[in-house]
């Protein structure tokens, strides 16, 4: 494969707001030029007329499965999946079975992805043991490893023990770590299964109050900004959540928070039916939920957007609402998904996508390498994508499961090529 | 073309108002030495309880077998489904067998709606979860129509009748069911309940909420009393059973502040001594023993209506 | 049974019988029945829905006038035994509505408007059988107007009108239809 790149004709969305059309040559790793008319010596030519360059896409959270169920997903087929969305970095979630909660199963995973090649695969370390939630893990250590873990979470479950929140806030300032919260009160999400409201009380399916996430969300804001130290909250579902966080931002607080694409475009209404492919943690809220968070994403109150995407095995998705599995894929679509929300929409343009999608998740995650914006000498890490591609239904990707709600949906968009420090691992949006 | 019975939202009020002439139809059936018609004569039902509910299943089968159906009794405890074999599966299973129609009743809210997805055949829902109970709601329609307004009504509704309905509705198949049927064929109902035992956008359901029951009682031309099951007190939604009994209980006392011609009802099984006093239950003004056999009769109609032809015939509304 | 009237509106079509000839018909078969029944004796009028219940009712009155004798009359719905049942929606039930005594024993005069394929007339026994056991059942219709698919006869015939298939017969009574006239039109659809 040809170390020199040219990609001729593009528009460079840029963190100065600029939609640059420019040629970018990409040689031994790096951006080695941007301009007009660059020569294309020895290198191979994508023709990006149209197309949009954004920052390799980081995400902040995603769901691997490898170790523990490798019949829903392997780090392997996660991370084509994760290229093919535009990705060139993903964060693997803890929650695998061993839970990744020592330098042995993070290192593991931090391995499998550079043996597969396709993004790089940044481990988060879970807060607590075993995600039981009584004593800390060996953060410290895990931080230490080869992973060099920063971002810790339990996520699938909440932090819920106020102490514990407390000292793993205060711990982590030791190496610039971040403590990820998963924000559920348990006693009032016992046995939940959609978000409490019309739809659950209609449908006889037990609520899930918005009031068990804000509720969370305000006393580990509060926690932070006590103990000084970086609060991140994951998939933010409510209108609520996303008042309070912008209450802790106007004080000054180190929060930063994510959402969803399924959160920026779905309501609890697609329940109607009881497919359970419309069953995640946190639910699907209402409209005006839905409304809020574009605005909050848009203004920066929400700092980015993260996939969560999770994987389950068919037999997990096909039964009983009340019996199925939580959670929706979510890497291959999320672009498109984002430009239909908000760039369609006018809330955010490419500049802006750029920051939300791999600027700021690579900050939050310090992940060093990513999120640059797209300059000379910086990483070639670069996703080039057409947002005029006529819409497609969305069919079977490369992930090995099959749980998307946007199944059928036309989608607007494509990721056309995802370049990883200078090799492309996704070229005509097809896996290299 | 409606070709299942999931929910009594499904049914305009024409479509009620078919069911329930064809169930005054059907009712004298009973006294006829002969009660047995050949309707559904090589037509299959299978009753598909995943919950143990004998009262309902025997309806069913009964009404199935009086139209001279075979019925087919599937049940979860000792089957291939307590080994742990899926909906899916179950579902596929009987279609193999080739069932006409499948009466489900399940622990799970939307297991009617999955299992329509999966057969061919008519899918009526006995009882999903907290969902719904639609030929609960139309047997008890009946029983207010029959009652209140004596049993040649062919086409009458049960507009202007109030229908006050007590106790565990957020856990209530047979509340969702009953608000939304009633109030289709034109009846003003009343949820009388505390208030954690009421969902938290019920004010957008086609019904008045009051938290005062004896407020609602001289007011009230019928008494529907839903069950209440203890486990309700370990999780908080009232603190015991003595204070839900004072305050939302009907005990003879409280049966003597109906009017005059007020009946008293219950899907049962009862909690007698909880949400219904012994007295109250045998009185003269409870409908709960001819609840059952009007349960046959309205059950005939809906498997008649669905089953008899090619489908449930459209009514012009 | 009565022609599917729904697309012969109104007079459309030639009228095969009158007010004056429906009420000398009725008065006929009315002392026809008395004669063939020893007087009437044990005798129960049974209309089949929907216009052979007002037929009944009329034959019933008639009889009443002429002997003083009190004809018990009702009506004896056949949907739920036809046997055409699968080939169409389900259809919504009539009344069966039978006179206190049951049928066992009693002499049963099946009363309907049309005679034809003889199909509804088969219903209307097995219907009966399952009601108990009638010593004798005869059949009363105000039009024959032939075609039949099964062994069935009309022991009283109002009017024989031989017709063809391509043919609709509507029967129309004042109770029912504001009118009485029989009318033959032309229309595709036999009902």
């Amino acid at each position: 494969m040809s170390a020199r790149w040219l990609v001729k004709g593009v528009a460079i969305a840029g963190p100065g707001g600029r939609d640059e059309i420019a040629d970018i040559l990409l040689s031994d790793g790096v951006v080695a030029a941007t301009g007009a008319g660059l020569s294309d010596v020895g290198a191979q030519v994508i023709d990006a007329q149209g197309l949009v360059a954004l920052p390799g896409l980081v995400d902040l959270h995603t769901h691997l499965r490898e170790p523990g169920r490798e019949d829903a997903e392997t780090v392997e087929t996660g991370t084509r999946a994760a290229a093919l969305g535009g990705y060139t970095a993903v964060h693997a979630m803890a929650n695998t079975d061993p839970v990744a909660d020592t330098a042995g199963v993070v290192e593991q995973v931090w391995r499998l992805g550079q043996a597969a090649g396709h993004c790089d695969v940044q481990p988060v370390g879970a807060v607590t043991v075993g995600l039981a939630g009584s004593r800390l893990a060996e953060l410290g250590t895990m931080a230490d490893s080869a992973a060099r873990v920063r971002v810790f979470s339990d996520d699938g479950k909440c932090v819920a023990d106020p102490l514990l929140m407390r000292r793993a806030l205060e711990y982590v300032k030791a190496f610039d770590g971040v403590i990820a919260q998963h924000a559920q009160d348990p006693r009032l999400t016992e046995g939940a299964q959609l978000n409490e409201g019309e739809m659950s009380g209609r449908l006889g399916l037990a609520g899930w109050p918005a009031v068990a996430e804000e509720a969370i969300i305000a006393r580990d804001c509060l926690l932070a900004a006590h103990v000084g130290s970086a609060l991140h909250v994951c998939h933010v579902s409510t209108a609520g959540s996303a008042e309070i966080i912008r209450w802790a931002k106007s004080k000054g607080w180190p929060v930063t928070a994510e959402v969803t694409p399924h959160h920026l475009l779905l309501t609890d209404e697609l329940a109607e039916g009881y497919d359970p492919v419309f069953k995640v943690n946190p639910p699907l809220r209402t409209a005006a939920d839905v409304a809020e968070l574009r605005r909050a994403l848009a203004d920066g109150t929400i700092d980015c957007v993260a996939t969560d995407h999770a994987p389950h095995p068919v037999e997990a998705k096909e039964t009983e609402w009340s019996e199925a599995a939580f959670g929706m894929t979510g890497l291959e679509t999320a672009l498109r998904v984002v430009q239909l929300a908000m760039v369609d929409t006018g809330l955010l343009d490419w500049p802006g996508v750029a920051d939300r999608m791999s600027v700021r998740p690579a900050r939050i995650g310090r992940l060093a390498g990513h999120g640059a914006p797209l300059a000379v000498g910086g990483p070639a890490n670069l996703t080039l994508y057409d947002p005029a591609a006529s819409a497609e239904a969305v069919g079977p990707g490369a992930s090995k499961s099959r749980n998307t709600p946007f199944a059928g949906m036309a989608l607007p968009g494509r990721v056309v090529a995802t370049f990883l420090r200078g090799t492309p691992t996704v070229l005509d949006g097809k896996l290299v | 073309m409606k070709r299942h019975l999931i929910s009594a939202a499904d049914l305009s009020r024409a479509d009620a108002l078919l069911i329930l002439d064809t169930a005054e139809e059907l009712a004298s059936l009973a006294d006829r030495p002969i009660k047995k018609l050949p309707t559904l004569r090589g037509r299959t039902v299978v009753n598909l309880f995943f919950e143990d509910s004998t009262r309902t299943r025997i309806s069913f089968e009964a009404a199935a077998k009086r139209l001279s159906a075979d019925v087919i009794n599937f049940s979860a405890k000792g089957s291939s489904v307590a080994k742990g074999e899926s909906l899916k599966d179950t579902a596929l299973t009987l279609e193999a067998m080739g069932s006409d129609a499948v009466v489900i009743r399940h622990s799970a809210s939307g297991a009617a709606h999955r299992l329509a997805g999966w057969v061919q055949g008519s899918v009526v829902n006995a009882g999903d979860g907290t969902h719904e109970h639609p030929t609960q709601a139309l047997l008890d329609a009946f029983t207010i129509r029959r009652r209140l307004r004596g049993s040649s009504t062919r086409g009458a509704g049960l507009d202007g009748i109030r229908v006050t309905i007590v106790g565990d509705v957020l856990h209530s198949r047979v509340a969702r069911s009953n608000v939304l049927l009633l109030s289709t064929l034109g009846a003003e109902v009343t949820l009388a309940a505390p208030p954690t035992l009421l969902p938290l956008a019920v004010e957008n359901w086609p019904c008045a909420v009051s938290y005062d029951l004896d407020r609602e009682l001289p007011k009230s031309d019928v008494v529907m009393m839903l069950r209440v099951q203890q486990e309700r007190m370990n999780a908080a939604y009232f603190p015991s059973v003595r204070e839900y009994s004072r305050r939302y209980g009907l005990d003879a006392a409280r049966m003597a502040r109906l009017p005059d011609h007020a009946i008293v009802m219950h899907p049962g099984p009862m909690n007698r001594g909880v949400e219904i006093a012994a007295d109250v239950a045998d009185s003269v003004r409870s409908t709960i023993v001819e609840q059952v056999a009007n349960g046959v009769t309205t059950r005939m109609a809906v498997l008649y209506l669905l089953l008899g032809g090619t489908e449930f015939p459209a009514v012009a509304q | 049974m009565c022609a599917t009237g729904s697309s012969v509106a109104g007079r459309d079509g030639l009228a095969v019988l009158d007010a004056e000839e429906i009420r000398r018909a009725l008065t006929r078969i009315a002392h026809e029945i008395l004669e063939r029944t020893h007087g009437g004796e044990e005798v129960i009028l049974l209309g089949i829905p929907t216009r052979g219940v007002p037929l009944a009712r009329r034959l019933a009155a008639r009889i009443g006038e002429f002997e003083g004798l009190e004809v018990p009359c009702g009506s004896l719905d056949v949907t739920m035994h036809r046997d055409d049942l699968r080939l169409r929606p389900a259809r919504a039930l009539g009344r069966t509505d039978l006179p206190v005594g049951g049928v066992d024993g009693k002499t049963i005069v099946l009363v309907d408007d049309v005679l034809y394929s003889g199909r509804t007339v088969r219903a209307a026994l097995d219907a009966l059988t399952d009601l108990g056991r009638p010593r004798t059942v005869q059949l009363a219709v105000l039009v024959d107007r032939g075609h039949r698919e099964l062994p069935i006869r009309a022991d009283y015939v109002g009017k024989n009108l031989p017709t063809s298939q391509r043919e609709v017969v509507r029967v129309m009574l004042s109770e029912v239809d504001g009118q009485d006239v029989v009318l033959i039109g032309e229309e595709g659809r036999k009902s």
